[in-house]
């Protein structure tokens, strides 16, 4: 898929360039890639359901977000993706063979969240990118030329290359993520899951992450992410997952994201600010700025249809838009 | 200076005491950065706890004492994990009634039989008086967990490191864990020998702490921490035979020694330099 890449404009990390030629590259080299989630359902060790029933489906060059309250199964679908719990009924499928053997060739990288890693563990960025490349070593784990040239690469792509004699504690929160996507990039993974990325991330580095996974995408990856942050969801996923103990929606981000999905999946967690009970009035017209601490909001238009950030990549929508009012 | 190093070693066992202990030293300072980095600390100090009642037993029964202790220190480890899976209780709180309860039934049957099983030996160390066939006992343990550590180094760093990588690669981090378990047994045994188990923890901690303060790399900190190790014992060993002091108290004291001044003084983590260096900015 080279055609959407030159537009995208990478802003942060990555040649827009080179990610086209990898992306073709990429199509030479793997067939399209699938991950299927069949109907299933997975009990904790005391006898609770975790997951009940739970389906979905992505192909290829796909972001897709995986939403949910905590407590909703993200994680619990994240293991059974990784082959960490097993279904006690229904499979997944990673291009129709079960999880174990996507493992075995390297299918599958995971970029875990912040708070489970160790960042004062004695390794350095390269080290922790070395990693990456232990599926594909002998048993010893000696790095050869062609993990040193992965390692690279990967680094380089990232932007982190002029980082990697650092201690792994000693980066700022962005500059670690781009650390571990590094790692799933030198591994080779096709079906790169993402635990939470964006905690503890300054949003340039978001957008520069989100860049990133889109050119993955782009080159044939499917992306999986899990976050409770709804706002990001619209801006960089193509599909999404909305997950309460079981799959309640699954598809493109517009058709998931709607308020009663929401309501469903969230119940009243959500705060919600309606400005037509605000004090906002219509001579404010469009000067409203939303500031938030931390995520990103996710605005509904009237009717309920999702509101995006930015103008520049969405025109079609702009154009139907600007055509209703008339 | 040279006689004081050069007179104790006439001796054939004081010769035999270095080299076993030098052995045990740098078979547990390997181990040591694994287990600081795991968080086992507690794991290793209750291991070398309840390996006595497997001690007692398998010397009543005439089979090695390694065996035996392998036995009640894996029974402590999994006793330990199946009672935290089935009760609300926290894992460090049911090792500590797990592994009291295990030394204490072996200080019931070491009272209660007829053995040349010195108790004062198992508890402190007798490294001056080591019989030849204990010699070679912890000859072997030292070569088998230093092959194994330098052969899986990288997998076992890995997996203490990031778990969940480390099983999506393919790693079998299940067996992984339980090979560095029945390493430290193995060197727990090995290096009863040396300190006894009331000391036995330092030995497989203090040198990986004491390399910890000096690096930022995984195999420099195995480097450092195994030199720290076999040095001080070395001295340990010196300065007993000089005052005349329990060997193994003051092998674990140069150690102690030696982590203040790496507390201290490290160039990076040092307290001292940190301080100079914020002082500067």
């Amino acid at each position: 898929m080279p055609g959407p890449l030159a537009d995208r404009g990478a802003s942060g990390i990555g040649h827009p360039h080179s990610a086209a030629e990898a992306a073709q590259a990429a199509a030479r080299d793997f067939p399209p890639l699938s991950l299927k989630v069949d109907r299933i359902s997975v009990m904790y060790p005391n006898g609770q359901r975790a997951l009940n029933d739970a389906s979905f489906s992505l192909s290829a060059g796909t972001v897709c977000g995986l939403v949910g309250a905590n407590g909703s199964g993200k994680s619990t679908l994240f293991k059974s993706v990784m082959g960490f719990v097993n279904p006690v009924s229904g499979t997944v499928r990673i291009n129709g063979r079960p999880v174990r053997e996507a493992l075995k060739q390297q299918l599958v990288a995971y970029v875990p969240q912040a708070e489970e890693v160790d960042w004062q563990f004695p390794v350095n960025v390269t080290d922790v990118v070395m990693m990456g490349r232990y599926g594909a070593m002998n048993f010893l784990r000696i790095s050869r030329a062609a993990d040193h040239a992965a390692v690279e690469a990967s680094l380089r792509r990232v932007g982190m290359w002029d980082f990697r004699g650092r201690q792994i504690g000693e980066l700022s929160g962005g500059q670690k993520k781009r650390v571990f996507l590094a790692r799933a990039l030198a591994q080779g993974g096709r079906v790169i899951l993402l635990d939470e990325p964006f905690t503890g991330v300054d949003v340039q580095t978001e957008e520069a992450i989100i860049t990133l996974l889109r050119q993955l995408a782009d080159d044939g990856c499917i992306i999986l992410v899990s976050t409770h942050n709804l706002g990001s969801v619209p801006e960089f996923c193509d599909r999404a997952v909305l997950l309460n103990k079981t799959v309640l929606a699954s598809g493109p981000v517009e058709e998931v994201f709607t308020e009663p999905n929401l309501t469903k999946a969230f119940g009243g967690v959500l705060r919600q600010f309606h400005f037509e009970h605000s004090t906002i009035q219509n001579h404010d017209g469009r000067q409203v700025r939303v500031l938030t601490d931390d995520e990103r909001p996710l605005v509904f238009g009237k009717d309920g249809h999702l509101e995006y950030k930015d103008r520049t990549g969405r025109e079609d929508l702009v154009k139907i838009r600007s055509e209703e009012q008339d | 200076m040279n006689n004081w190093l050069l007179e104790p070693l006439q001796f054939p066992f004081m010769r035999d005491a270095m080299i076993a202990g030098a052995v045990v030293a740098a078979m547990c300072a390997m181990l040591s950065c694994f287990v600081i980095l795991k968080g086992w600390s507690l794991m290793g100090d209750a291991i070398s706890h309840a390996v006595l009642p497997g001690i007692v037993l398998a010397y009543l029964t005439g089979i090695p004492l390694a065996a035996g202790a392998f036995a009640s220190g894996f029974t402590c480890a999994l006793a330990t994990g199946y009672i935290r899976n089935n009760s609300r209780v926290k894992e460090d709180t049911v090792l500590g009634v797990v592994f009291t309860g295990l030394f204490a039934i072996g200080l019931v049957l070491h009272s209660r039989t007829e053995s040349e099983l010195h108790l004062d030996h198992i508890l402190y160390g007798n490294i001056l008086g080591i019989p030849p066939e204990i010699f070679w006992q912890v000859m072997g343990a030292g070569a088998l967990v230093v092959t194994a550590v330098l052969i899986w180094r990288r997998d076992l760093m890995l997996a203490a490191f990031d778990p969940s990588h480390a099983r999506v690669l393919g790693l079998p981090v299940r067996v992984l864990d339980y090979g560095l378990l029945s390493l430290l047994v193995l060197a727990v045994v090995a290096a009863l020998q040396a300190v006894g188990i009331v000391l036995v923890i330092a030995m497989l901690i203090t040198p990986g702490c004491i390399a910890y303060l000096w690096t930022d790399r995984f195999d420099r900190m195995m480097l450092i921490a195994v030199t720290a190790a076999v040095l001080s014992t070395l001295t340990g060993i010196l300065v007993s035979y000089h005052i005349d002091g329990s060997t193994g108290a003051c092998i674990v004291l140069v150690q102690a020694a030696v982590f203040t001044l790496s507390f201290l003084f490290a160039p990076k983590h040092g307290v001292l330099l940190r301080r100079l260096g914020r002082a500067a900015h």
